[in-house]
């Protein structure tokens, strides 16, 4: 008995060690990019671009990583929606067989866990065989292929929760799929979709490898949808290989303004869930 | 009265063929994706043999040599020593979530746990310079190895810090989809926490948790801006935790923007993303398979 007792107490006393070294890497992770970040953040950081000399550690800010980030995930969020709706409220089983439906998640799945360099790779084959530049209109299509599986397969758990029994009181008043589907299965499911269009946001945002040479790099903001743009991501990843340490703390509060996003738009969609689901049937 | 329902009918029909339209289209780009990267790394096969694209170790694109393997090498290394240090962790921190944490809790560190996960790679690579980097540089010193830190080693501590929130969050759901009556026969006959742990829970979760991990293992296996920022970039098959390694997306995004001056570089490049795309696309599938079947053990 006491044998027993005392394997249970080690295999705890590992566990809560465990859960301590993770929460302490989150804290960490936050600490480290906070205090670095903050001794470098400025007013002019966040609404300047980059003046001459700015890579040598002259004047300027990162406005337009900001501005072009805020670009890219517009249109890549806008246009990933448009097409993960509908095809998620295609994955209902009033629409397809069982086995296809299945299929598809599994296709889903692999573009899922396909690394975002991948996607990366493939976007630039696609612009190099049209003869595009780096540019918005390219870090927006690959951004969006990005993030079309993350908002599909968030958007397919929602929807799948509905349950059948509301949609089948729907039918049995003599409405057609499109119409239950409209005003019952979306309705139902409208915060799971919200969540899903702020998430795959938050992972759009942040994402640096697909867009590295789709969205190129530029210090101004982009006019029109064929110039290059710059990214967040991309400004922390190049302003900390110059050796000028002045750009490198420039990296940091890059760094500190693209974490502090990412943790807003994660804060919001996990608070908007909690409470658009008061008012769900279940 | 029919009129008008013959236009809903139709209305109806023109949505689902609309709706069908767009999953078609997702299908259709995952095969556009292997197939696309498959046509651009194909002509690297007319200078270089596959076996000697796989297993030679000399990189020298300018003399036409396109030996993959210390990249590959280099991958599979880091992934593992990610793999081996967030393993534990990973599967201690889900069980103590899931079996011994109270509801409120297990909900509060869930949100932290997705918050981990939310953070862009850049900002892992960043706190791995500034952290990781130097520790792992003063660890050597210690034992009395030359580093810069820049290594395998330090790669792996900042993979492993990625996957963790990734393969708890998973994990935790496994666990918790075991129905509640296993738990309390177990108790019920005496066992402690620990043993309906180790012997009913792990047992009826096995082919979940195996999932977990081979899903953490496909994202660490393609993660590119992280452990580029920390991992050394040299092209050698690594002797040491503490020596540098070069992983293939770390070859693919630092190598993209030059490819146009050297013949056939592209190819090179397309054929190492060809292989992550395919090695990520098999775990998947274990991962994807593996799920259902704990959802018909269950």
């Amino acid at each position: 008995m006491k044998k027993r007792k005392l394997e249970e107490n080690i295999f705890k006393g590992l566990m809560i060690v465990s859960l301590l070294l993770v929460f302490a890497a989150l804290a960490g992770i936050i600490l480290v990019v906070a205090v670095k970040g903050l001794s470098s953040l400025n007013l002019s950081m966040i609404i300047e671009t980059p003046k001459g000399g700015y890579y040598l550690g002259k004047e300027g800010g990162i406005a337009n990583a900001i501005v072009g980030s805020l670009y890219l995930m517009a249109g890549a969020t806008i246009s990933a929606f448009i097409i993960s709706l509908p095809a998620a409220l295609a994955l209902q089983k009033e629409y397809l067989s069982r086995r296809f439906a299945d299929f598809t998640r599994l296709i889903l799945d692999i573009l899922w866990g396909t690394p975002s360099i991948v996607y990366g790779a493939f976007g630039f084959v696609i612009m190099v065989f049209l003869g595009m530049r780096a540019s918005l209109l390219g870090g927006i299509v690959v951004l969006t292929l990005l993030i079309i599986p993350i908002m599909i397969r968030a958007m397919d758990e929602a929807i799948r929760l509905v349950p059948f029994e509301l949609k089948e009181m729907a039918y049995a008043l003599g409405t057609t799929r499109a119409e239950t589907t409209l005003a019952v299965v979306l309705k139902q499911s409208l915060p799971g979709i919200f969540t899903a269009v702020i998430l795959a946001f938050g992972r759009g945002i942040g994402d640096a490898a697909s867009i590295l040479f789709t969205a190129g790099y530029t210090d101004e903001i982009p006019t029109s949808l064929l110039d290059p743009v710059a990214s967040l991501p991309l400004a922390v990843f190049f302003q900390i290989g110059t050796p000028v340490p002045e750009v490198q703390a420039r990296a940091y509060a890059a760094a500190l303004i693209l974490l502090f996003i990412v943790m807003l738009i994660n804060i919001i969609a996990r608070l908007l869930g909690w409470r658009f689901a008061k008012n769900i049937v279940r | 009265m029919s009129n008008s329902l013959k236009k809903r009918k139709a209305k109806d029909i023109i949505a689902a063929v609309f709706a069908r339209s767009f999953l078609i289209f997702i299908i259709f780009l995952a095969l556009l994706i292997i197939f696309g990267l498959f046509l651009k790394a194909r002509p690297i096969l007319s200078i270089v043999s596959l076996p000697e694209l796989l297993f030679s170790s000399s990189w020298h694109p300018m003399k036409n040599e396109f030996g993959l393997f210390p990249f590959i090498i280099g991958t599979i290394e880091v992934t593992l020593l990610a793999m081996i240090i967030a393993l534990p962790i990973c599967m201690l921190t889900s069980i103590y979530l899931s079996e011994y944490a109270k509801r409120r809790f297990r909900e509060i560190s869930r949100f932290f746990i997705d918050i981990l996960a939310g953070i862009p790679s850049v900002v892992y690579g960043l706190c791995g310079i500034l952290v990781v980097v130097p520790f792992v540089e003063f660890t050597g010193e210690l034992i009395g190895i030359q580093t810069t830190g820049y290594s395998l080693l330090a790669g792996g501590i900042v993979l492993a810090v990625m996957v963790i929130p990734f393969i708890v969050s998973i994990s935790m759901e496994v666990l918790r989809m075991v129905p509640e009556p296993y738990r309390e026969s177990a108790l019920a006959l005496g066992a402690t926490r620990w043993e309906t742990v180790k012997y009913v829970i792990l047992k009826k979760a096995r082919s979940g948790l195996i999932a977990a991990t081979v899903l953490g293992f496909a994202r660490a296996f393609g993660e590119t801006m992280a452990v580029l920022m920390v991992v050394g970039n040299v092209a050698q098959v690594p002797k040491s935790v503490f020596d540098a390694a070069y992983p293939l997306p770390a070859l693919i995004a630092n190598n993209y923007g030059e490819v146009m001056s050297i013949p056939l570089y592209d190819a090179a490049l397309m054929s190492a993303a060809l292989i992550l795309m395919l090695i990520v696309t098999i775990f998947s599938l274990t991962a994807h398979y593996a799920l259902l079947k704990l959802g018909k053990t269950i």
